[in-house]
């Protein structure tokens, strides 16, 4: 296990390092001038040049790639073009509200995923079955924007228990909570659907295996082969797709932050990108990828606490 | 009384019989046979009287066990009784345990669901039967994982999951037909000696006759879900009152004839041929370190030879059938086909027969094209009208209809699978035809038919093959000359008779001696296949 998970540690280093040389060369690189680009079409020659010496574009590139990388590494994303201040703190800011939105929205998923699938996979063929996966399909085809529309209307203007919008901050951790309440079911709901599905299939198929018929034979019930046999060897999918969710949530939530008045990494990035504020935009690409690598290291430590197999590849 | 009483057995799946009248007794500390041929109603009677028939099943009739009706419990006391007073053993070893749950975990958990051991007790009980069925802790750790063991010892540890208890019964699927022959001898051994230990009754399911014949004390022929012939063994075998089993019987033994051998030029050599596999590091610095799939193997087959090469698993037989095919590099040596290093350009000119009858095509491809398939590789194969003719003819000389060519395969049956693939194999006139496992998965009277069809074609067509197979009997029947594959070596070379009656190696002797064999039947019925002595 140690060596396991020694080798998926350098694997994850690697691909840190990789992906930031690839960014930066798309950025920094790919033909025109960053500096000429972030002023616009209109800009004078003169003030080009005081921001390529402020960006400070005008040492060679091997040597601006490693004050970028040594920068990060300390902490020092650059300063925002269009704000002035440290991008470090920028996305510190939102990465506060968008990383605990994320996780909610992650757990509420998991938590309706796990009993649903498990649910539908024990009764298969039986009303609870042809119930949940119809509330799979409905889950999967509402757009989460409009289930968010209808939640706002419901929770917080007819029945006001909670606030429309906007992110009081996490001075009062309640109702920090509680403002991304909303938000997170949103963003949860069509989750849950997917994951619900993948739970569901996983589990039928391994229920079908030969060891199952071995454990009954053992005299276990149906459902205590569920629970000791069937689960975790179901797991697997259901892990990848889990992983792929939690990166999509970081900054995939564009759509529910607007609805919600919400500061997220999502909104940064876009305005970032409507301004062509190109620091922001790169320092803010290689956290996301930094987010997703991460996830899949711990993806991969999470199989392998599933399926001793892997352990020990042969 | 009997331990086991099943009387006037039926069963019925959404309404279609499986089982009728169904009657099978078993004793304690006795060992019964239930044999016949695939969709017989075997597997169904051993899981009907285990209470797991499939959804939609219905079963009517009685299961006693030492008095009690099985089939009228309902589920909750039928679980305690599973584990508890009957076990079962399935027939794959290498999907029939948990991958994710160590080997100690799987064997105390029988113990904990029915007895409320705790968990230390439980383990240490886990620990014994598991030294019982010659898996020893210190050798063989509880923690251990499925994976780090051979099917041989993983059937050890299907077996001890389910005698854990001490079951009055036990019931065996077909225990031994995914192993090689030198494991289920020691598995069949150690079967019988926890039946004598324990005084259980054992059920034990099985197509071979030969395992049957030294193992059990009775036997019950199926047929169709029917039990048409049972008694004690030396009886059934000795008499043979119904004409199934008489058919089972002739075609256990049954010699196709191949006519003499006219060996010619040498058509394939294989000379000091390597093949080594790298294993994955250890460490993440460390050396890679290699398997020897392949250690200097060399023969060569003539035009008009039939050769048989056996060995067990993991012998390289695979390895030596895909090097042949031109399909996997070799490290050291080199293998010609008519003086042409092997290849791309000598690939069209061998074809190959598969084991799985029903993994081996394209199932939304009409049996036309399955079989022409081969056409692809040649630059002037035969076109439109031509095509079909050839297919025709290809499908005649395998005992099919031509209407077959407009079919589908899933309409065929395991053998008329197996011809098909033997006409989409000879369709070229390949130089060389290789059998890889070719008759494994069929059943006894369908492999006979088959062997003769492969016996009559090299009469008539004067092929040259290469017969790949774990079954002596049936290398005894279709080769001339016979290779004896161990850990990537020939060891044994020679006349495929000479090499099974007066075997020089050790391993060939193991292995022959290992194989279950036929008695000597009294009544002449199959004089021309004395076994060896």
């Amino acid at each position: 296990m140690l060596r396991y998970t020694l080798t998926r540690l350098a694997s994850l280093a690697i691909s840190l390092l990789v992906a930031s040389a690839v960014i930066f060369l798309v950025v920094e690189v790919a033909p025109g001038d960053p500096a000429a680009y972030m002023l616009g079409l209109n800009a004078q020659p003169d003030t080009v040049a005081a921001l390529r010496a402020e960006l400070g574009l005008d040492v060679s590139r091997p040597e601006r790639y490693l004050d970028w990388l040594g920068g990060m590494l300390t902490g020092d994303f650059g300063v925002s073009y269009t704000y002035r201040t440290p991008v470090a703190q920028m996305i510190a800011d939102r990465l506060w509200v968008s990383l605990p939105l994320a996780l909610y929205a992650l757990t509420l998923s998991t938590c309706i995923a796990f009993p649903a699938g498990l649910l539908a996979a024990s009764r298969r063929g039986k009303a609870a079955d042809i119930g949940v996966t119809a509330a799979t399909q409905l889950g999967v085809a509402v757009p989460n924007f409009w289930f968010a529309m209808l939640l706002v209307l419901l929770f917080a203007i007819n029945l006001g228990w909670f606030s429309a919008g906007g992110f009081p901050g996490w001075d009062d951790p309640l109702a920090a909570l509680k403002a991304l309440t909303l938000p997170a079911i949103a963003l949860a709901l069509p989750q849950a659907a997917i994951l619900t599905r993948v739970m569901r299939s996983s589990l039928l198929d391994t229920l079908g295996e030969d060891y199952i018929r071995t454990a009954r034979a053992k005299g276990l019930s149906r459902g205590q082969v569920l629970w000791r046999h069937a689960l975790r060897n179901a797991l697997i999918p259901v892990l990848t797709i889990i992983g792929l969710q939690f990166s999509f949530l970081l900054a995939g939530a564009i759509i529910i932050e607007q609805v919600f008045f919400l500061p997220g990494l999502g909104r940064l990035i876009f305005q970032a990108i409507s301004q062509r504020d190109l620091i922001v935009v790169e320092s803010v690409v290689m956290l996301l990828v930094f987010a997703v690598i991460t996830v899949n290291f711990a993806v991969d430590l999470a199989y392998a606490a599933a399926d001793p197999r892997l352990r020990t590849r042969r | 009384m009997s331990l086991l009483d099943i009387h006037a057995l039926d069963v019925a799946i959404h309404g279609t019989p499986v089982l009728s009248d169904v009657c099978l007794s078993i004793g304690a500390g006795e060992i019964v046979a239930l044999t016949g041929e695939s969709g017989s109603g075997k597997s169904m009677t051993a899981l009907a009287t285990m209470g797991l028939l499939p959804d939609g099943a219905e079963a009517r009739g009685a299961v006693m066990l030492d008095g009690t009706d099985l089939l009228t419990l309902p589920e909750a006391q039928l679980c305690a009784h599973r584990g508890q007073s009957m076990g079962m053993v399935f027939q794959e070893p290498m999907t029939a345990l948990n991958p994710v749950q160590s080997i100690g975990a799987q064997v105390a958990e029988t113990i904990r669901i029915h007895t409320g051991a705790t968990r230390a007790e439980a383990k240490t009980r886990a620990a014994e039967v598991l030294t019982r069925v010659g898996l020893p802790p210190d050798r063989f750790p509880l923690y251990s994982y499925p994976h780090a063991l051979s099917g041989g010892q993983r059937q050890r540890v299907g077996i001890a999951m389910a005698i854990a208890l001490r079951p009055k019964l036990l019931i065996a699927d077909e225990p031994t037909t995914a192993l090689d022959v030198t494991t289920q001898a020691q598995i069949l051994d150690l079967l019988r000696g926890l039946v004598q230990d324990f005084d259980m009754g054992l059920m034990m399911i099985t197509h071979d006759l030969a395992v049957v014949s030294r193992f059990a004390d009775r036997i019950a022929v199926m047929q169709r879900g029917r039990i048409v012939e049972q008694g004690p063994t030396t009886e059934v075998f000795a008499r043979r009152r119904h004409a199934y089993t008489r058919s089972l019987f002739a075609a256990s033994r049954h010699r196709a004839d191949l006519g003499p051998a006219r060996p010619g030029a040498p058509l394939l050599t294989v000379e000091n041929v390597r093949r080594d596999y790298a294993l994955p590091r250890t460490r993440l610095f460390a050396p890679r370190r290699h398997h020897r799939a392949l250690a200097d193997v060399s023969f060569a087959i003539r035009r008009g030879e039939r050769v048989g090469l056996v060995g067990e698993s993991g012998s390289g037989k695979s390895t030596l059938t895909r090097a042949i095919l031109g399909l996997e590099p070799v490290q050291a040596g080199r293998i010609t086909l008519d003086g042409a290093p092997v290849g791309p350009e000598t690939t069209r000119r061998m074809q190959v027969v598969f084991q799985d009858p029903y993994a081996s095509f394209n199932p939304r491809h009409r049996v036309a094209r399955l079989v022409a398939e081969p056409f692809h590789a040649l630059a002037n194969a035969p076109r439109g009208a031509d095509r079909s003719r050839a297919v025709a003819e290809a499908l005649t000389s395998v005992g099919l209809e031509p209407e077959a060519a407009e079919r589908y395969i899933h309409a065929f049956s395991g053998g008329q699978r197996q011809r098909i693939a033997i006409a989409r194999a000879l369709i070229t006139r390949p130089e060389l035809v290789i059998f890889d496992e070719a008759v494994s998965a069929l059943d006894v009277r369908v492999r006979a038919q088959i062997l003769d069809l492969i016996a009559g074609l090299t009469r008539q067509h004067g092929l040259t093959y290469l017969f790949i197979s774990h079954d002596l009997s049936v290398v005894r029947s279709v080769t001339d000359r016979v290779l004896v594959l161990k850990d990537g070596r020939i060891v044994e070379e020679g006349p495929t008779a000479q090499v099974l009656e007066t075997p020089r190696h050790p391993y060939t002797q193991a292995l022959i001696a290992a194989a279950p064999r036929l008695p000597d039947l009294p009544d002449g019925e199959a004089d021309a296949a004395s076994p060896a002595p």
